[in-house]
């Protein structure tokens, strides 16, 4: 099923003070697709998320968006100045988008109903995300951008936050750009996995968590399905300066597959046998 | 009397009147400092006005406005601090603006009033082109209300929703920089940010909106002006700083007599 491109990144470079944070990355974003980018700290996931919302130039390559393409955006944190009386109302207000009626069903929908007229600075950080949340609603997204979710938000709030995702995205039909702080588990709903590190090491779908042993053996309760196991091969090795050590492609090419794809120099088959 | 007073009175409402929404914007975005650094660049826009023979508000607001770009362009640097930078060219400008003002011995400048304002110098000519220009400030801020609170709430959210942040921002730094030509007239390069920053400061523990917080900034800020000249005029005390005084004891008894604290 080949369905239309929300957002088009070809060969994109970024350098920040003479030292290049991306290299060559190439991806697209389709409509209702969930794509979750991993990868160290450093990696430049933040900067790579910032170049498709248009918060930063690259410095090579292209970006092309779809006409009209409407984003909703939910940063990592949001500090607003204690000087700013401002509440949650006013602040789902100022997104200009939809009546008294739609902020009370937007925040309703993602469990946020009682903060309503909250201040903003009174929010803890998962009513804040919550709140976020609704205002990216309230802007009908053709794609929603979140910036490490999980961050700060313990196991049972990720995989409830992740639940709440998959029915937004099946009841608005938008398409899901998140990076995850952590390199193994992500949204189970997620299509492509891109695993960076200045460049794209690999890409590919994530495996259903239930049938990990490993991960199951960590919670007894079972309550898993919302969380996936991306297991990753990467095809060369880091340093301690993030440089590619083994000669290797400098990119893999992203396409929607059934499990990851490897550059030419990958050293083991799809089940995870070596065959060098 | 009135011929004295009463222009002093209109434009020192007026000033009051559009640095309350404008000085709250300046305490949400914490550019206290930024403003400062305009204000003192006022001096060297007047120094300026003499030498090329301009209107010296006209030179004012040219030099805060060449000043508010270089500072947005300047602050993407990483070789100094941004408060160390606004601090050079604070001084840098208020240093050059006493020194050009000095050597023009053709042309007879109060110092102190350019420094501390001289409200009570004011004519009603002076009044007319005040109120031309806080008009066109207030209409222009009307305009840009929404994206600038957007822009206040969160600077990257609002630009990853379409605001134009740095259009919206420049058209900003030009009320800014024309609040501080007005500001010169009624307290001085010295004080500009006090008419700015306090009133504003004192009515967050008044309100619950940000709108609320703008029309409390400029009612505080009016009353501080009708108290200050008021004070001038009884105990024979300079203008400027009587309002400036005005706003600070307004602040300190809101703050030590607020009924509760406002979230």
């Amino acid at each position: 099923m080949t369905s239309e491109t929300l957002v088009s990144l070809r060969d994109i470079g970024l350098d920040f003070k003479q030292r290049t944070v991306l290299d060559q990355i190439t991806l697209d974003i389709h409509r209702r697709e969930i794509l979750t980018i991993i990868g160290p700290n450093g990696a430049g996931k933040s900067c790579l998320l910032k170049i498709v919302l248009g918060l930063y130039q690259p410095s090579r390559g292209s970006v092309t968006r779809t006409n009209g393409l409407t984003i909703g955006y939910m940063p990592q944190k949001l500090a607003v100045d204690p000087s700013l009386p401002l509440t949650v109302d006013r602040f789902l207000r100022l997104a200009n988008a939809g009546d008294s009626q739609a902020i009370d069903q937007a925040l309703q929908r993602v469990g946020a109903r009682s903060l309503r007229q909250a201040a903003v600075q009174r929010l803890s950080g998962g009513e804040f995300q919550r709140v976020l949340l609704a205002r990216a609603l309230l802007r009908s997204p053709d794609l929603l951008v979140l910036d490490e979710p999980a961050q700060g938000v313990d196991l049972q709030g990720q995989q409830s936050l992740y639940r709440l995702l998959a029915q937004l995205r099946e009841e608005h039909g938008f398409a899901i750009l998140m990076v995850s702080h952590d390199l193994h588990f992500v949204m189970a709903q997620t299509d492509q996995v891109l695993c960076l590190n200045q460049h794209v090491c690999c890409s590919g779908t994530a495996e259903a968590v239930v049938n990990h042993p490993e991960y199951l053996a960590l919670f007894s309760s079972g309550e898993v399905e919302d969380i996936g196991v991306y297991t990753h091969h990467h095809d060369h090795h880091h340093d301690l300066h993030g440089q590619v050590v083994d000669e290797a492609p400098r990119f893999t090419r992203i396409t929607p597959t059934d499990g990851h794809v490897h550059g030419p120099g990958c050293s083991h088959d799809h089940k995870g046998q070596r065959h060098d | 009397m009135i011929e004295i007073l009463l222009p002093a009175l209109l434009i020192g409402l007026l000033l009051a009147l559009i640095a309350g929404p404008l000085g709250c914007f300046v305490v949400w975005g914490r550019m206290a400092y930024f403003g400062d650094t305009l204000a003192h660049s006022a001096l060297l826009g007047i120094g300026l006005g003499f030498l090329f023979q301009l209107n010296p508000t006209v030179g004012v607001i040219l030099v805060a406005s060449a000043l508010a770009l270089a500072l947005t362009v300047l602050q993407g640097q990483r070789f100094i601090a941004n408060d160390t930078l606004l601090g050079i060219m604070a001084h840098g400008t208020l240093a050059l603006g006493l020194v050009l003002v000095s050597l023009m011995s053709h042309v007879r400048v109060d110092l102190l009033g350019l420094l501390f304002g001289d409200l009570l110098a004011t004519s009603f000519q002076d009044v007319l082109w005040v109120t031309g220009l806080a008009a066109l400030i207030g209409i222009a801020l009307r305009f840009i209300w929404i994206p600038m609170l957007n822009i206040a709430v969160n600077q990257e959210l609002a630009q990853a929703e379409g605001v134009r942040v740095g259009w919206v921002r420049l058209l900003f730094m030009l009320l800014l920089a024309s609040t501080v030509a007005i500001g010169m007239k009624v307290v001085g390069a010295l004080l500009i940010t006090a008419m700015l920053i306090i009133p504003a400061a004192a009515a967050r523990k008044l309100s619950h909106t940000p709108e609320q917080m703008a029309l409390i900034a400029s009612v505080i800020g009016m009353g501080s002006v009708l108290a200050g000249l008021l004070l001038s005029w009884l105990a024979d005390t300079p203008a400027g700083p009587s309002i400036v005084l005005c706003s600070v004891l307004t602040f300190v008894v809101v703050y030590l007599f607020s009924p509760r604290t406002q979230g």
